[in-house]
């Protein structure tokens, strides 16, 4: 369907197709300009494939150089531009724009210097993230964030969303994971951001360039910070005959001072279409399954393992199985990677939701999703990671039924109030983008929103890095009609949003 | 009186500052001021340490939000009734310090390599802009990737920015048992030492060197520790119990600091090797924090940081202000006073 870009959002401007495809081939290959429909199609949406654009142009520049010249090619005729690694983005932060450039970042695949000693990869954006963790290998070194499109997705995108994945509580966000950046700025200039140190003199640009959604800067090279290997690691799963109990565990586990590498959730919906898509041994009874895994030396996990196992069981636990060897331990993870790909079995489609809560309101907001559920008509199936409190409710609906994708919207919609109300934030690691801009206006303040404008300008003065993604325009929240919240309390909270 | 009035009163003060073009000084605990040594005495102070309380902090959230005012030890006396911590380890510089202060000069302790640093703990913040308005970004949950990261940005931005009002931390369960194992050896084999200690997945929290002694805090087991480093370059081994060393050299009370000279606080990637500039050296960081005591031209210390892509900042001195700072490359100098321009467009905060 069409994306919800507002006209407060839009960029116009006077720029004939042909004009700009001359100059472009005045320093770019003819197959690095993409302008025709059926060329154009494949980048048309990112993973949130419910909303499409057809792009204007596409680019697949090869140098710096040459993106430094788009750029200020379309800074001076006002053109906007939006960047895409590998498009597996769940919020639309990478759909084009129809009057727009699209720079694909897919040339820049390269590992540019290991530095063992100094524990750091410096890469182009378009290397996959799993791509340096099998690169370094060798050295008992990894990468640690882990988002489970790591076989397909970017560096460049990843520090864009700020991406997580399931060790994120222990081993933390892309944020954390990064020590330098090399960006253009939409003026075409390039800057240094941060250090292969441990710190550097200045604002800590990094924080605020990394999870900016491409409306900053285009990302050219990331340094990224490696860790050593975890020499032993073991999972086990707690299996449990109420969601809300299973909900409660897992701040129990945290209060019981212990840090998990993983602490996985799965409700009944997403126990059964994973079990039926790939046979890992859960229990198709169960209302909620947890997965823990703890890691560290083989001393450290040993001692943990003591503490944890009675510690589920007198947290309302049934049953707790711990997976005995790296094949039980492989079968174990199996249906938690698989859940989305084995939910999209059991549904024609489904619309993955992010928002974080704190642990402590799991339990309840389980449940009011579960009313929601039933409110809407549509099944909501829960796979998420429940030590960070970042949820990810999939809503079950059927596109090619009229109404059904609205109805799915408008839940989608409560459960982010939901988290808002809760204490809680709208997206955990998938990003605004296009999808959740318009929560934006609950969630912060128009005073703060205004500071958002104010810190995009300050890198991109003429707005026209990925415009309409991430940051609402004030006209926008003015429509919305959500303009203030207080202390997470919403106006009006029982009006319908859309 | 009462904490909204207190915000009420800076918002005042602020916009008192823009009428009359003059330019504030925020202060809290007053214990961190040396930092700022270009900064002149006499600017108006906008004093925030009355701005203080726990606002919330619940041990299994592993979040703590507390006002601005708050002071340092009062947050770690309660976090450790709990068995917790702030694991960047920050250093207070004065009994009276703050945890405005703390997020505004982003300084971590020795943890700081291996559990992050104060911006990596840092979840949500609430502050007053140039223009005199409250803002909240972050939150008090793990993840949150909606809106800029403000929040981290405020950490180590020394008030320049805007005033912090309230922020949400991060915190750790606090090891049960850390002991340190001091070993002999000289500077050059310690620093290919400190590179195989990171490399491998250990339990150590810190790793410093000074006058001859590798200093290595771990909790559990020593072997797979001394297992990893090269027997032959060491001369001597023993282990210590009191954390008296690691909280003192945190807060700048080992001998080495009081030693005579300018201070120099020199961040390169941690394997850098010795650098050639004469004085006395103390390694923090696993290496990748060095003070230097030296007499040596400010040029050469400059110099040497950035030949190994580093950042060098005088850090004590009796010289006279304005002290010299590190050239900053013209993009992202530009960058950066844009960035401050976005919060604080008439230059109220120093």
């Amino acid at each position: 369907m069409i994306p919800p870009i507002h006209p407060a959002e839009r960029i116009s401007h006077r720029v004939k197709k042909p004009e700009l495809l001359a100059e472009l081939r005045t320093f770019l290959p003819g197959d690095a300009i993409l302008f025709e429909q059926e060329m154009l199609k494949p980048y048309e949406c990112d993973a949130l494939a419910a909303y499409q654009t057809m792009p204007w142009i596409v680019v697949l520049p090869e140098t710096v150089e040459a993106i430094q010249r788009v750029l200020r090619l379309c800074n001076d005729y006002g053109i906007p531009v939006v960047a895409r690694g590998a498009g597996t983005g769940l919020s639309g932060g990478a759909l084009p724009l129809d009057n727009g450039v699209l720079i694909s970042m897919v040339k820049f695949n390269k590992i540019l210097a290991i530095d063992c000693d100094n524990l750091l990869a410096v890469v182009e954006p378009g290397v996959t993230n799993l791509a340096i963790s099998k690169k370094v290998a060798k050295e008992g070194l990894y990468y640690a964030p882990d988002p489970s499109s790591q076989i397909a997705c970017t560096i460049g995108g990843n520090v864009a969303e700020n991406a997580g994945g399931v060790h994120c509580l222990k081993y933390g966000l892309t944020t954390h994971n990064i020590l330098r950046l090399k960006i253009l700025t939409m003026a075409g200039e390039l800057v240094v951001i941060g250090s292969h140190g441990f710190d550097s003199e200045g604002y800590d640009l990094l924080a605020i360039l990394t999870g900016s959604e491409g409306m900053l800067g285009i990302i050219i090279e990331v340094s990224v910070k490696l860790l050593p290997l975890v020499p032993s690691a073991q999972v086990m799963m707690a299996v449990f005959d109420c969601v809300e109990i299973a909900g409660k565990a897992v701040a129990g586990v945290i209060a019981a001072g212990l840090i998990p590498a993983g602490l996985e959730m799965m409700d009944n919906t997403a126990i059964c279409a994973a079990e039926e898509f790939c046979h890992a041994g859960y229990p198709i009874t169960a209302k909620a399954i947890l997965l823990c895994e703890i890691d560290g030396t083989a001393e450290q996990v040993t001692e943990q393992l003591e503490q944890v196992y009675p510690l589920l069981l007198s947290l309302g636990a049934q049953t707790v199985e711990i997976a005995h060897d790296e094949l039980a331990r492989q079968k174990m993870w199996a249906g938690r990677k698989a859940a989305f790909p084995a939910v999209g079995r059991i549904s024609p489609d489904y619309y993955c939701m992010d928002g974080t809560i704190p642990r402590h309101q799991l339990a309840a907001v389980l449940k009011s999703i579960a009313g929601l559920s039933e409110k809407y008509g549509l099944p909501v199936a829960n796979v998420f990671h429940a030590g960070d409190g970042n949820l990810h409710p999939l809503i079950l609906y059927d596109g090619n039924v009229p109404g059904d994708f609205d109805k799915a919207e408008r839940l989608g919609s409560d459960i982010l109030s939901l988290s808002i109300r809760v204490g809680g934030t709208i997206t955990g690691e998938h990003g605004v983008g296009v999808e959740k801009i318009n929560h934006m206006c609950i969630q912060f303040s128009l005073a703060t929103l205004n500071q958002f404008h104010a810190i995009k300008a300050a890198f991109d003065e003429k707005g026209l890095l990925n415009p309409g993604k991430g940051l609402p325009s004030l006209r926008r929240c003015a429509e919305f009609g959500a303009l203030h919240v207080h202390h997470g309390e919403l106006p009006h909270k029982d009006l319908e949003r859309f | 009186m009462c904490t909204s009035e207190l915000v009420s009163q800076f918002q005042e003060e602020i916009l008192n500052a823009q009428l009359e073009k003059s330019r504030l000084q925020i202060v809290g605990g007053d214990t961190k001021a040396f930092l700022k040594p270009n900064v002149p005495a006499s600017l108006t102070r906008l004093e925030i340490g009355g701005y203080q309380g726990i606002v919330d902090y619940q041990p299994s959230e592993l979040v703590l939000t507390a006002r601005a005012g708050t002071s340092l030890t009062i947050i770690n006396e309660t976090l450790a009734e709990q068995g917790q911590m702030l694991a960047f380890e920050p250093p207070a510089f004065g009994r009276s310090a703050t945890l405005g202060g703390i997020v505004a000069s982003g300084l971590s302790g020795p943890r700081r390599p291996f559990a992050g640093a104060v911006r990596d703990f840092v979840l949500g913040c609430k502050i007053i802009n140039g223009q005199g308005e409250v803002l909240t970004f972050g939150g008090q949950v793990m993840k949150n990737v909606a809106g800029y990261d403000v929040s981290r940005l405020m950490a180590g931005s020394e008030g320049t920015l805007g005033v912090i009002l309230e922020v949400s931390l991060k915190v750790l369960p606090a090891p049960k048992k850390e002991l340190t194992l001091n070993i002999a050896m000289p500077i050059e084999s310690a620093l290919v030492q400190m590179v195989a200690l990171r490399r491998h997945y250990l339990s150590i929290s810190a790793v410093a060197y000074e006058n001859g002694f590798l200093r290595v805090r771990y909790s559990g087991s020593k072997t797979g520790i001394l297992s990893v480093l090269d027997t032959s370059v060491i001369t001597d081994v023993d282990v210590e119990s009191s954390q008296n060393y690691w909280h003192a050299l945190k807060e700048q009370q080992v001998d080495f600091f009081h030693t005579k000279g300018d201070l120099w606080r020199i961040s390169v990637p941690p394997a850098t090797p010795v650098l050639s500039v004469p004085g006395h050296w103390f390694y923090d960081w696993a290496g990748g924090l060095r003070w230097l005591k030296t007499a040596a031209p400010v040029a050469a210390v400059f110099g040497a940081a950035t030949a190994h892509g580093g950042t060098a900042r005088l850090f004590r001195s009796s010289q006279q202000a304005p002290w010299p700072r590190q050239e900053v490359a013209l993009p992202l100098a530009r960058l950066n006073k844009r960035v401050k321009a976005a919060f604080d467009p008439s230059e109220l905060f120093v």
